[in-house]
């Protein structure tokens, strides 16, 4: 038995590589509020003041009205386009489904940066002026699969007797729709929401190729970081982005696990088939 | 509770003809035709992958026909989708809403009514009172037990009114106690509401147990459609009996028949005459046939003083006590496999050991020629 003797090795490994992942995240908020324009040890002294910059440059509201804009867009787009996919992926058979699904997929593990430029030839190609709008459809595309992916579990923990169940009892479609299938898998659309959402606002590559003259928030962050005077204020923003960030992914992983313990209850109780 | 309408005097109330359904090359229903007759207990019984939930599912409107008809109440379903059909499923899962209350299950198909809401809860509570559940509406489905969750299903169902009810395996998810006490309930439900049930099961003794009629099936074919007394006692075939309670099997030889009798040299048993309405299988002059007989229409002679229509000598092979019943497994001189006889425990009586020879008494009137 070696218990209780010799060192630890797995956890060493563990506490180090949490280090490695988190230290440089944690920096952020602490040379934020840091009274000196260099970002180095020592520490100079607590200030508030370069939030104080942020809420004063008009520039920054403007890149983050933008940012708001093109998530939201993002946001709710991609989640329409991932409940149908979902619920065809999950409930009918169709030919080439699985190629036709892979293919969909296929943005998740896509290199951005190939993403962006094909993106731009195409635009540009196509005469089309780059704007807000183009950077929604570039992220339309990395988010829709996110999107089915999060909303697949859902429709598949969905028992399917109930949708006829409810046809059974006399509802239409529409109805069944509405007073069934909605309910049930609406902790996976907030869930779907709330991450398309956080990816859309963090999104640097699509979004520096194919916006336009608006910048958003990250391509902004970007442009700031050539004015070592704007570091900390660069700090101070990446801080609250941050903050912003982790809420909203706890809170759809929150979703998440309520909408997998709901489903929980029904697959306990169905047999095997006939 | 109303009287169960008699075999003659009760309507059709779904006509099924020539029904198939065919998955790519699969025939999962080759031909199914069946008249199931209003107010009757119906059960279709087969194993797994027969199609008894196919053609449920088809009488409710899930699936479409590949060929045939089907009609409800004198009117043609094709076409029909199935929040349009008088008919209502209780599902093998329950498919119970999670997200509602057990009233809000329950009130779910009479949203559509637009009841005043007095009504509408007059008509819940009632509901649930059917199948024992009063004053469970306010609960969540989700926090109910398999049982209760089989009842609330139940009452969904029956508040509308269907014409036909349907149940898919209800039984199956249940444990032994409360099926059996569900099968006696949903038989007393079914005659005093009067409504057509059509069970789909692969539990014979559960069909036997509740239905009126049963159809069996195999390979999406029905083999025979009868009574549980008629289905037990004159099997249409090998596969039927062998499928239906337990059944030995001996092989014989036809040697002659006249009028109503047919003469058989039974391996094992000897010469007998059995009456033709025995004989399911066609008889033409002598020929190989197959014999069957029910373990409980033999009997072992215990003392001298029992007597039978007909006696053989074996010896005990193998024995399994049950509490009420022992199986004995008893081989004869010329017989192929062991013969299974059960014997009720009746008070002085003692239970045979294994080698122990043994007297069999059995009957002419109990002998069954199958294909």
């Amino acid at each position: 038995m070696r218990r209780g003797t010799g060192i630890n090795w797995l956890a060493v490994y563990a506490v180090a590589y949490m280090v490695f992942l988190y230290a440089p995240a944690i920096l952020l908020p602490i040379f934020a509020v840091n009274d000196s324009t260099i970002i180095a040890f020592p520490l100079r002294g607590f200030t508030g003041k370069w939030f104080a910059d942020l809420w004063s440059s008009e520039a920054l509201q403007a890149s983050a009205l933008n940012s708001l804009y093109v998530a939201v867009s993002t946001c709710i787009v991609s989640t329409l386009l991932g409940v149908c996919a979902a619920r065809a992926a999950t409930r009918y058979p169709f030919p080439g489904k699985k190629g036709i699904m892979g293919f969909i997929m296929l943005p998740l593990v896509l290199p951005e940066i190939i993403v962006a430029v094909a993106l731009l030839v195409v635009l540009v190609q196509l005469g089309l002026d780059l704007s807000l709008w183009t950077v929604v459809l570039g992220h339309v595309l990395v988010c829709t699969p996110f999107s089915i992916a999060v909303l697949s579990s859902a429709f598949q923990g969905m028992d399917r007797s109930l949708e006829e169940a409810s046809l059974d009892l006399g509802e239409t479609r529409f109805n069944t729709f509405r007073r069934v299938t909605l309910p049930l898998v609406m902790p996976g659309i907030i869930s779907s929401l709330l991450i398309t959402f956080t990816i859309s606002l963090d999104e640097f590559i699509i979004a520096f190729f194919l916006t336009g003259t608006d910048a958003t928030l990250p391509v902004y962050i970007w442009s700031q970081l050539r004015f070592p005077a704007k570091l900390p204020s660069v700090m101070a923003l990446g801080t609250i982005l941050l903050l912003v960030t982790i809420v909203l992914l706890i809170l759809a992983e929150w979703f998440r696990r309520r909408s997998t313990a709901r489903r929980g209850e029904d697959i306990s109780i169905a047999g095997g088939l006939a | 509770m109303s009287d169960i309408p008699t075999a003659a005097d009760a309507r059709t109330i779904i006509d099924a003809r020539n029904v198939t359904k065919h998955y790519g090359d699969v025939k999962a229903l080759d031909g199914i035709s069946a008249e199931i007759r209003e107010g009757e207990f119906f059960s279709l019984l087969g194993p797994s992958g027969c199609g008894k939930t196919t053609l449920l599912r088809m009488i409710a409107g899930f699936d479409e026909l590949t060929s045939g008809t089907i009609a409800i109440n004198g009117e043609p379903m094709a076409g029909v989708p199935a929040n349009l059909r008088p008919t209502n499923m209780v599902f093998q899962s329950y498919a119970i809403f999670p997200h509602l209350t057990v009233a809000e299950n329950v009130a779910y198909g009479l949203r559509r009514k637009k009841l005043p809401k007095e009504e509408l809860q007059r008509e819940v509570e009632a509901a649930l009172e059917m199948v024992d559940l009063g004053g469970y509406g306010p609960r969540a489905s989700h926090a109910m037990s398999g049982g209760q969750r089989q009842r609330v299903a139940l009452a969904r169902a029956l508040i509308m009114r269907p014409k036909v009810l349907l149940l898919d395996e209800p039984l199956s998810a249940l444990d032994k106690k409360l099926r059996e006490q569900m099968q006696v309930e949903l038989r007393r439900l079914q005659r005093a509401v009067g409504i057509t049930f059509i069970l789909v099961t692969h539990d014979q003794e559960e069909a036997l147990i509740m239905s009126d009629r049963i159809a069996v099936m195999f390979d999406g074919r029905i083999s025979q459609l009868a009574t549980p007394q008629e289905l037990y006692r004159l099997p249409a075939n090998r596969r039927v009996a062998s499928f239906i309670g337990v059944m030995n099997f001996l092989d014989g030889t036809v040697i002659g028949e006249d009028g109503d009798a047919v003469h058989l040299d039974i391996a094992a048993l000897g010469k007998v005459s059995v009456p033709k309405s025995q004989c399911k299988s066609r008889i033409d002059g002598t020929a190989p046939a197959h014999v069957g007989i029910r373990p409980e229409m033999l009997t072992i002679l215990f003392d001298e003083t029992e007597q039978a229509e007909r006696e053989v000598t074996g010896t005990i092979s193998d024995v399994v006590y049950y509490g009420d019943m022992t199986y004995y497994d008893v081989q004869l001189p010329g017989a192929e496999k062991p013969i299974t006889i059960s014997m009720r425990n009746t008070a002085g009586r003692a239970v045979l050991e294994i080698g122990a020879t043994a007297r069999v008494g059995w009957g002419s009137e109990s002998i069954v020629v199958l294909d």
